[in-house]
């Protein structure tokens, strides 16, 4: 039976880094639930053949299922009538068949009844959920929304929703209103607090919700009377059992179609507070975000590999000119480029979602009893890792999965352009990737820092320092160049320490360390399996031309010359 | 109410994939060479038997199945779903059986099981496609039959209402328990592993797998009793030897010879209208015309 999780051995090279292991204590207590519950691993090979035999479950319903019924959604889509969102009968069937998987709050503890997975399989997960309907991957990456419920909700909340996020109950995550996109300091939803009914009530409108007519809802709403800023701001839970939130419309998509992007009407809509009165943004919201960046980058990930497996299943079987089109090197090379930007995206899904299990297991043991100094300092460098890593990650691999459904259907010529072929529904689904929960511009932003501050640059550091199978060792010598020029760029543009310049040459500085870690990642890859060997020597070539790139053009840039770029 | 049923499934080598080694020379089927996979329309019936698990809590669903050691894996595939429990018919005497001594063995332990309601299995397997050991057993065990069954419409004091699928529409039949159902390939297809179920019975083995594994989580099999699963013999559900595998079975192969086929697909169309409207679209659509 086709299986996603079997015939692509990368995901397995990637479950299996040697991180995991400590991943795997932290996350199950050395296996303490091992005596209460009957699915619970007894020890770490246990836990990660656990994790192996639910992901060729996830493989198997993507290649059967989900995969299968893309093409389908993308065509019928969800209608909104009577205010509520009806899926595309596709997307209903995938649903039922991933609830009865038990797949649904996978990440969650085993007390709420999820499975206590860490981030990597969750994330591996999503990885190939958006291989198979990117759209899809929407409705399964909100099952997010539980980890945010679980960090900030009390103990009440948690035994009332995380059980039903278990059972298959969807989410979504209300930020957005006509006139607050990227700026979420502007949102106006009004909460009120009624003394009388001991509860919220939330009026107003929300624009862009995905999955909107959800069973369970968190709510970014203007507590406070009179603020105007992100410090007036809470979180809340709308439970849709209550009623009071209406599905207004439903936005015609240029992708992603089976996933109901809506607007919503607040009319007087029963809500809980979540956590604490004025965190809602400057807190819960940004810690939300980050997990989602990360799902977007799951997302991103999974395109990028349908777009690589289309493109090189259709070049093996197009004949022209009495040969296969694989043989001609134009096409060949766009084809290991695509191969190489996917492995990379994929290297660093993985290496930022261990970052994350590493701090939110140790914050969560945080929770229980206090932490040895060692163990702070730990979580305290795998925060910031992930801190800067996520939105590098986020930013360059959507960034990568448009270039790479660009290609695919380059590959195709014709016939790409056609709707007869997936390719073209790829191309569609990765161009939201580079814009929603933070467009690259907004990803920039937040790793500009990591850059003046030196955090890639240790990160890069550490990684010269391991040692790589000496085949690799001309890589190596590049990517030190690579690292170098890279130093010389960001001292170039920081010198001048005119602010606006340094925003206006940011990307180009974010781009080159991201060359650099992407390199250095591939290199890891390719000492521990030979088989990423030729993406590694692929991707360190594209790295260094981009590189030489962004050099060429910082280094012959005056800022006086902003002027000619600048709006009247 | 809660109901017992029995499954009767089957391991079954993966005759939809088959390569040129998928026959020996002496015209039986080369299992070695084949995936080893659960026999789909066996799938459709342990849906059947989960439907009821569902709508009657309580209800017990046991899977029995014949072969070697390795066919365990089919009762394992069955607790991944939803199965509580199941028996492994394993024994060198039943090796080579036709239909007449496969239903005889699995009506052996039935007997021996004894307590039942229900007894639902696939109409057929696709390695023989003969459809004969699911009323054969019930003839055996004395009970009655529903063939080609399609969902099972409700279950009330002890009578059973069945949809059947006909070459020419459905009919319902109803009938006392205990009844023997074979579940066509129309029914709804089976339900996905669960992951927490998966991760529940990963490790059950029958005694024999586990003594060949090693020391391997020896000791869950003591704390956990549901990991250990049942091998039968033919001793042990008192079967006659003489009536088990080959020495029972009447049917000999003769003779193979290797067909091919001279029509391709064919599709039956109704004489109206639309009906061939409905064809022109298509073929326009696939660009076989046009």
């Amino acid at each position: 039976m086709a299986n996603y999780f079997s015939d692509t051995p990368r995901y397995k090279h990637h479950l299996h880094h040697p991180l995991m292991k400590r991943i795997v204590e932290l996350k199950e207590r050395n296996f303490a639930d091992k005596d209460r519950f009957d699915y619970a691993p007894v020890d770490f090979e246990d836990a990660m053949d656990s994790y192996e035999k639910v992901l060729e479950i996830v493989g198997e319903i993507c290649a059967g299922t989900i995969a299968p019924n893309a093409e389908g959604v993308d065509h019928e889509g969800p209608v909104a009538a009577d205010g509520r969102v009806t899926y595309a009968s596709g997307t209903q069937q995938n649903l039922e068949v991933v609830r009865k998987a038990g797949l649904m709050g996978i990440a969650m503890p085993r007390r709420y009844q999820g499975l206590n997975f860490p981030v990597v399989p969750y994330v591996m997960a999503a990885d190939m959920v958006s291989r198979a309907d990117a759209g899809f991957g929407n409705l399964w990456g909100l099952q997010d929304c539980a980890e945010t419920l679980y960090e900030f909700g009390n103990e009440d909340q948690r035994e009332r929703y995380i059980p039903r996020i278990c059972e298959g109950e969807t989410m979504s995550m209300d930020l957005t209103e006509p006139d607050a996109g990227s700026d979420l300091q502007s949102v106006m939803l009004k909460a009120t607090y009624s003394e009388a009914d001991a509860c919220w009530y939330l009026n107003g409108v929300k624009r862009f919700i995905t999955n909107g007519d959800a069973d369970i809802h968190l709510v970014l709403a203007r507590s406070e009377e009179g603020t105007r800023d992100g410090r007036g701001l809470s979180m809340f839970i709308y439970d849709k059992r209550n009623g009071g939130v209406n599905v207004r419309r439903i936005e015609n998509k240029l992708g992603i179609k089976g996933s109901p992007t809506c607007e919503l009407v607040y009319r007087n809509a029963r809500a809980e507070l979540c956590g604490d009165r004025r965190l809602g943004l400057i807190k819960y919201v940004m810690s939300l975000m980050n997990g989602a960046r990360l799902g977007i980058m799951a997302q991103a990930v999974g395109i990028s590999e349908a777009a690589c497996h289309e493109a090189y299943a259709y070049a093996r079987e197009r004949k022209q000119f009495g040969k296969a089109i694989i043989g001609f090197p134009a096409v060949y090379e766009m084809l290991a480029l695509i191969r190489a930007k996917t492995d990379a995206s994929r290297a660093m899904l993985y290496e930022t979602a261990r970052f994350v299990d590493m701090y939110k297991a140790l914050e969560d043991i945080a929770k229980e009893r206090k932490l040895e100094p060692e163990e702070r300092q730990e979580m305290k460098k795998y925060s910031k890792l992930a801190d800067a890593y996520t939105p590098l990650g986020k930013g360059m691999t959507t960034e990568y999965a448009n270039q790479n459904a660009y290609d695919a259907i380059q590959i195709h010529g014709g016939s790409g352009y056609m709707k007869d072929y997936t390719c073209e529904r790829l191309y569609r689904d990765a161009r939201i990737t580079n814009i929603y929960e933070g467009t690259t511009q907004l990803q920039v932003v937040a790793a500009i820092r990591h850059v003046t501050t030196g955090t890639y640059l240790s990160r890069i550091r550490e990684y010269e320092a391991i040692d790589y199978r000496p085949e690799l060792n001309k890589l190596k010598q590049q990517l030190a160049g690579m690292t170098a020029q890279y130093e010389t760029i960001v001292s170039l543009v920081m010198e001048t320490k005119d602010n606006e310049y340094i925003d206006f040459q940011a990307r180009r500085m974010v781009e080159a360390a991201a060359h650099c870690i992407f390199g250095y990642l591939l290199l890891q890859d390719a000492s521990a399996d030979r088989s990423f060997h030729p993406s590694a020597e692929v991707y360190v070539r594209y790295g260094q031309a981009e590189v030489d790139k962004i050099y060429s053009y910082i280094s012959h840039f005056d800022k006086g010359e902003l002027a000619y770029f600048k709006a009247e | 109410m809660s109901l017992k049923i029995i499954v009767l499934a089957k391991q079954v080598p993966d005759t939809r994939n088959v390569g040129k080694d998928a026959m020996k020379a002496d015209g039986t089927v080369n299992r070695a060479a084949l995936p080893a996979i659960f026999n789909p329309e066996d799938l459709n019936a342990l849906e059947q038997a989960l439907r009821l698990k569902d709508a009657y809590p309580g209800t017990r669903v046991t899977l029995l199945t014949m072969g070697p050691g390795r066919a365990a894996e089919i009762i394992r595939e069955g607790l991944y779903r939803g199965a509580d429990g199941g028996y492994l018919l394993t024994d060198r005497a039943f090796a080579g059986a036709d239909t007449l001594a496969t239903s005889y063995a699995l009506s052996m332990a039935i007997r021996k099981i004894k307590d039942y309601d229900l007894i639902i299995c696939g109409r057929q397997a696709i390695d023989g496609d003969t459809a004969q050991v699911g009323p054969q057993v019930a003839e055996k065990s004395g009970l009655s039959q529903i063939t080609y069954a399609e969902a099972i419409q409700k279950v009330e004091n002890g009578r059973i209402w069945v949809k059947r699928r006909l070459e020419r529409g459905v009919e319902i039949v109803e009938t006392a328990l205990p009844v023997v159902l074979t579940v066509n390939g129309s029914a709804p297809e089976c339900r996905p592993r669960n992951a927490k179920y998966v991760q529940k019975y990963k490790h059950a083995k029958t005694l024999t797998e586990r003594q060949e594994a090693g020391s391997s989580y020896a000791q869950l099999f003591s704390s956990r009793p549901y990991l250990n699963l049942q091998e039968w013999s033919a001793a042990d559900v008192n079967a006659e030897v003489a009536q088990c595998g080959l020495s029972g079975s009447p049917t000999k192969v003769k003779k193979i010879e290797n067909v091919v086929f001279q029509a391709k697909e064919s599709k039956t169309l109704e004489p109206t209208d639309s009906a061939i409207d409905e064809l022109m679209k298509e073929l326009i659509m696939n660009h076989t015309i046009g």
